[in-house]
């Protein structure tokens, strides 16, 4: 077992990263993942613990243009409260609404959420529909370097992302969504608090002349990461909203779900159950976003 | 596991406090083990009770998830805290009165919980009460006269302007 010989808490980035640079440094940020995972013993540290909510900017929700961007340590409870997201990216709210308790909120972050890569990461499916990025930086040759690698590309495996040791997650990034994007969040557990997601579904699309487009679906628990459901997709791209029509629309997306969806048995749920509630909600967020 | 220890300075119910932790202790066992200040709980220490919930700079968080060397910089109030010269503070006192305690256990949560939410939401509705108090458990009260308790002083606080 490693012994932690170094503590830090920068204020600034560029020392933050001098300090990763070795790729021997464990990332602290509010602690709810990592406190379990090491009590257990599920996880082991490294020689290095850094404490990554002292930096400076690291954290603030704020728009520049049209782009949105959430630094890493910004909480759950500051999405949920954020006035500027409920009005231009309510299903972010909505996510971070249902998402564990207030205790957990107040200090659980969305970097920390990304980073720890659950396939039930309850932010991860409403960032995948507004198709954002995240920011990676790291420190190579006397400088700090940033990459944005897109959120659907993240995702390796369960707990497993594509960033190196020595990279922090600074930011997630998105283009503010057009004024007629729509977006939904469904989440599933047995009660409504403090519950990891037996299944979750995100979709958005613009609804104009009454037609959907850009349509995105996201969804997690359903397979080893969370992932864009483009088979679902496809079946609902361009399609009308009338009356007429929304029925069979409906059936199409949900039998499209078995292609994209790919759920295992495990403590929680079966894969019958998952692939079920899938379906479900998939019909659900449907027809939230023809009413809206 | 060993590991390095730190110095840390913080504010404990309005006193400053100095001290020495190992970097991966969690604030509960700060607290409880290092300071003496056992009111506040030990029961799941996964995040799921809120029998450990404290105050950190105005919100609720899960003491025993919270890292130690985290409080460095910042003001902490643990159900030790909320008594005022005059007695038990508001929120204790319907707690009280209400009978919404049992064995107690929850308690020190339940009230830092419910003290909070209404501190920073004068209007608190039942139903907001019962959202802000999912994090939570109870094994005995069954909640009831818990909401009772809240609305009680939510009631309270109009009535005398003091909010
Ligand atoms: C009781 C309980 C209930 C929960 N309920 C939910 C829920 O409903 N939905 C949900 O999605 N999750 C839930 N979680 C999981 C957890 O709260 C979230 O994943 C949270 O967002 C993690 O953020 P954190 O800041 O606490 O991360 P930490 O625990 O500090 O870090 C998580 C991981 O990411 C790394 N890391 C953190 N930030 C960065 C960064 N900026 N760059 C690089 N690496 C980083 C850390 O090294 C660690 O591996 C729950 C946890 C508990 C204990
Ligand atoms: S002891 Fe901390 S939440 Fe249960
Ligand atoms: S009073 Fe016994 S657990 Fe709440």
């Amino acid at each position: 077992m490693q012994e932690i010989t170094t503590y830090l808490a920068p204020r600034r980035l560029d020392e933050a990263l001098q300090a990763m640079a070795d790729g021997a440094a464990t990332v602290l940020c509010g602690g709810t993942d990592l406190a379990p995972q090491t009590e257990s013993g599920a996880r082991q540290y490294t020689a290095k613990l850094l404490n990554i909510r002292r930096i400076e900017g690291l954290g603030g929700i704020e728009t520049k243009g049209d782009k949105v961007r959430i630094g890493a340590v910004t909480t759950i409870s500051e999405i949920r409260c954020n006035p500027m997201l409920a009005e231009i990216a309510p299903v972010l709210v909505e996510a971070a609404e249902h998402f564990a308790s207030e205790q957990i909120r107040n200090a659980a972050s969305v970097g920390g959420n990304l980073c720890n890569a659950s396939p039930a990461g309850d932010m991860i499916p409403p960032l995948l529909i507004l198709d954002a990025s995240v920011e990676l930086a790291c420190w190579r040759e006397g400088a700090v370097q940033t990459r944005l690698i897109p959120l659907e590309g993240f995702f390796v495996s369960p707990g497993k992302t594509v960033k190196r040791p020595e990279e922090l997650l600074t930011a997630v990034v998105f283009d503010r969504p057009a004024a007629d994007f729509v977006g939904k969040f469904r989440k599933s557990g047995p009660r409504p608090a403090l519950e990891i997601s037996t299944v979750s579904v995100a979709l958005g699309a613009c609804i104009a002349d009454g037609r959907l487009s850009n349509v995105r679906v996201a969804m997690g628990s359903v397979a080893p990461t969370p992932l864009r459901a483009r088979h679902v997709e496809a079946a609902l791209e361009g399609k009308p909203l009338d009356a007429a029509t929304w029925a069979a629309t409906i059936a199409v997306a949900v039998a499209a779900t078995a292609e994209d969806a790919k759920p295992i048995d495990d403590v929680r749920a079966s894969a019958w159950y998952r692939g079920h509630l899938v379906r479900v909600f998939v019909e659900e967020v449907l027809n939230e976003v023809r009413g809206n | 596991m060993k590991s390095v220890e730190t110095e840390i300075r913080f504010k404990l119910n309005g006193r400053e406090v100095c001290l020495t932790v190992p970097v991966t202790m969690k604030t509960l066992t700060m607290l409880r083990d290092k300071l003496g200040m056992t009111g506040t709980k030990y029961a799941c220490g996964e995040g799921e009770c809120g029998a450990c919930t404290i105050k950190l700079d105005g919100q609720t968080v899960n003491s025993c998830l919270m890292y130690a060397v985290d409080c460095d910089g910042r003001e902490l109030v643990t159900i030790e805290g909320l008594r005022t010269p005059e007695g038990l503070n508001p929120m204790q006192q319907a707690f009280v009165d209400h009978g919404a305690i049992q064995c107690g256990f929850c308690m020190p949560g339940m009230i830092m919980q419910a003290d909070t939410l209404v501190e920073n939401n004068p209007n608190l509705t039942r139903e907001e009460a019962q959202r802000g108090l999912e994090g939570n458990l109870c094994r005995c009260t069954g909640y009831t006269k818990v909401l009772d308790a809240v609305d009680a002083v939510v009631e309270a606080k109009k009535c005398c302007g003091r909010c």
